[in-house]
């Protein structure tokens, strides 16, 4: 007889055909798969393109004039800001504070004289950023009226290199201003987190807890065979799950890709793989689904708010930012957002590529110990 | 008489947490053999067959199966061996024939289809081949996963309570097979609360607490017993069987369809014993020769724990 325990191509396709089938019979979970980018992704979507109106904006006159005047009847007529009155500069903070403006726009001294010198003068704006999603459209008005409303006016000579006034947005609360594009990159890195981690989780306990692992032991499968069998699927899930991702808010909410498409995808697989060989050492340590479920969410949690996602990394204490940094997560949030957003290349986003792939190999090494062989 | 042992081992211990669930077991099975594995529910069979096909570690022991170690080996001894698990542990959410089909490309079963479709047709499952397994009634469930365990022509069968709760017709076949099987050179160990087949076993062993109590043919286990066996028959024998049991000599006292049996190895004391019970009672009784039931209830009754495992 032969060599035996040599990794059989046509076993591995068994159990390949077998997770496909089982997978597809399962409805619940096919749901979750489709079902969880999607709603995620119009749940923030309707952050991200929730457009409110009528924010109330107070007005601190400084330097009352001409320029000063149309430029808040502008506001008023964009419909995005409604103008509740005149206030002192002292007041501006308790306003914001207790909430009973959204936005406190600053004409200051010389305001006036500096445009007509185009000096570009500062007009200072204090936005409320607790919700930076519902900020985007105000905030990219202010930039189009300061446009309209500046240069027609002025005569051709005196008219400024773009930008006609000095606009300064101070997001008070949320100082990294966390922008709807922030949002893509971010769910893609949660939802692959939790699907992938969980999935995988639960398909080694599931065998257990039918007793068909009883069945699957006494064939000659290897377990690598029937580990890789069982990740496969799940690898071309979580690609389609991305896939879904970028096509949806590319077309719902017109976010582009500036980097290298290759580039995203080869970094999706290799995240894709730290949480699946996580998920498969989860499930050969649990005795049954419900304790796989329940390492899934202690490690799940972490990864939300500890990666960045929640909040701003770098306003995080040390402690904090040193657990967030062992997260895969973390850093494919920062990799995702590099190539999404800033069209990042592989060389700039290296050092967040290393600890993931260090972090893979330390989960692989625990999960192929605690791989049970046996019943016992 | 002097086959080649397909099982050789001594000496198994295996314990679950203090619990001593398998006690120095030692077994040997021919090859071409039917033997059959009986003992009381948790006495330990299930956990014995499951460190015969390396499904579990022995604490301590040794041994071969077909002529591999069944410790080290486990890996070249699972593509021989056809392992019937107690509990039904095909894929219940796939179907009879995508199972069949998935135990036959996990041991590289020669021309697949084929092997298959004439598994299926010899079930007479064709036509309901794409039923899911799990839909399937209990004997049914037993049959496919009997057909699915024997698709790879096994050296060795390690059939663990096959015929739960399948019918007398089923069943029958079922043995026809193992006997056919057998002929054929395939070794077989079966477990079974079953009288008659235990009978058709070539070779017992019996199990209690894990410890091995007699192994044998079925006439080698009732005569190394010494038991000595009165049927008693006629009206009103109900109630009767408590009084018997407290008699001095008789061991064993259980009723036999519209008889009762009593015995004990006490020969004079049994008999002196039942004939001033039943004096004075218009019922007949006369020596039979001990039946492999009697024994095995023989066996039963004397074991101290028949539910649990080990008290230290
Ligand atoms: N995985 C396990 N963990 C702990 N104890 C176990 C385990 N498997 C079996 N046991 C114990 O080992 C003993 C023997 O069990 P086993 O299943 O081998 O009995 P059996 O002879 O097959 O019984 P039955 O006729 O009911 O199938 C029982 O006391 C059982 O409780
Ligand atoms: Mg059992």
């Amino acid at each position: 007889m032969g060599r035996f325990s040599t990794f059989s191509a046509a076993r591995w396709l068994g159990i390949l055909i077998k997770e496909f089938l089982q997978l597809k019979r399962d409805r619940l979970t096919f749901g979750m798969i489709v079902g969880i980018p999607i709603i995620q992704l119009l749940l923030f979507g309707f952050a991200i393109n929730s457009d409110p109106r009528n924010l109330p904006t107070a007005v601190v006159m400084a330097d009352p004039g001409p320029f000063a005047r149309s430029y808040v009847a502008a506001m008023e007529n964009s419909s995005y800001f409604s103008i509740v009155g005149s206030i002192d500069a002292r007041q501006a903070d308790e306003l914001l504070d207790e909430g009973k403006v959204k936005f406190v726009v600053t004409f200051a001294p010389g305001f006036h004289r500096d445009l007509a010198r185009g000096i570009s003068p500062a007009l200072l704006v204090e936005a409320d950023a607790t919700d930076p999603m519902a900020m985007g459209g105000a905030i990219s008005v202010l930039n189009q009226l300061g446009l309209q409303v500046f240069a027609p006016d002025l005569p051709g000579f005196a008219r400024p290199h773009p930008p006609p006034v000095d606009l300064r947005i101070h997001r008070r609360y949320n100082p990294e201003g966390l922008t709807a594009y922030n949002v893509v990159p971010g769910l893609m890195g949660v939802i692959l987190t939790m699907t992938m981690v969980l999935m995988t989780g639960l398909a080694m306990t599931r065998e257990r807890e039918r007793g068909t692992f009883e069945n699957l032991l006494s064939t000659p499968a290897t377990p690598l065979e029937v580990l890789t069998g069982k990740i496969i699927p799940y690898i071309i899930i979580g690609l389609l799950q991305v896939t879904l991702i970028l096509t949806a808010s590319r077309w719902i909410f017109d976010i582009p890709v500036l980097g290298s498409l290759p580039l995203l995808y080869g970094m999706v697989l290799l995240f894709i793989c730290a949480n699946l060989t996580l998920g498969i050492t989860f499930s050969s340590i649990a005795r049954n689904q419900l304790q796989s479920m329940q390492m899934t969410f202690f490690f799940f949690l972490p990864s939300i708010l500890l990666s960045g996602f929640m909040f701003p990394f770098q306003a995080m204490p040390g402690w904090a930012q040193a657990i967030g940094n062992i997260l895969p997560l973390t850093h494919f949030l920062a990799i995702a957002r590099g190539i999404l957003l800033k069209g990042s290349g592989l060389a700039l986003l290296w050092p967040h590529v290393w600890p993931i792939l260090l972090f893979t190999g330390a989960v692989l090494a625990i999960g192929s110990k605690t791989y049970r062989r046996t019943l016992d | 008489m002097d086959a080649p042992l397909a099982i050789d081992v001594s000496g198994l211990n295996k314990h679950f947490g203090d619990k001593h669930v398998v006690k120095n077991l030692a077994l040997q099975v021919r090859e071409g053999e039917i033997f059959g594995f009986l003992g009381p529910n948790g006495s330990g069979k299930t956990t014995s067959i499951r460190l015969l096909c390396g499904l579990l570690t022995p604490d301590s022991g040794r041994g071969t199966c077909l002529g591999l170690d069944v410790v080290k080996d486990s890996a070249r001894i699972k593509p021989q061996v056809g392992y019937m698990t107690q509990r039904f542990s095909l894929w219940d959410d796939l179907s009879i024939e995508e199972n069949l089909d998935f135990i036959a490309r996990m041991f590289g079963v020669a021309d697949r289809r084929r092997a298959v479709t004439r598994t299926l047709e010899e079930l007479g499952l064709a036509s309901r081949r794409r039923q899911l397994a799990g839909t399937l009634s209990g004997g049914w469930k037993q049959r496919l996963a009997l057909a699915s365990c024997l698709l790879h022509r096994p050296r060795l069968l390690l059939l663990d309570e096959p015929t739960a709760g399948v019918d007398p017709k089923a069943r029958r076949d079922f043995w026809e097979e193992i006997h056919h099987l057998s002929a054929s050179g395939i070794t077989v160990l079966v477990s079974t609360h079953y009288m008659d087949e235990a009978e058709r076993c070539h070779r017992l062993a019996y199990l209690s607490c894990g410890q091995l109590l007699a192994s044998g043919t079925a006439e080698e286990i009732v005569s190394s017993l010494r038991l000595n066996t009165w049927e008693i028959s006629g009206h009103k024998l109900h109630g009767l069987t408590s009084i018997l049991r407290q008699l001095p000599g008789v061991e064993m006292a259980a009723s036999f369809g519209t008889a009762l049996h009593a015995s004990g190895r006490d020969a004079a004391l049994l008999q002196t014993s039942l004939e001033r019970a039943l004096a004075g009672r218009s019922l007949h009784m006369q020596p039979i020769p001990p039946s492999l039931e009697d024994a095995f209830i023989h066996l039963m009754q004397g074991s101290q724990d028949p539910y649990g495992g080990n008290r230290h």
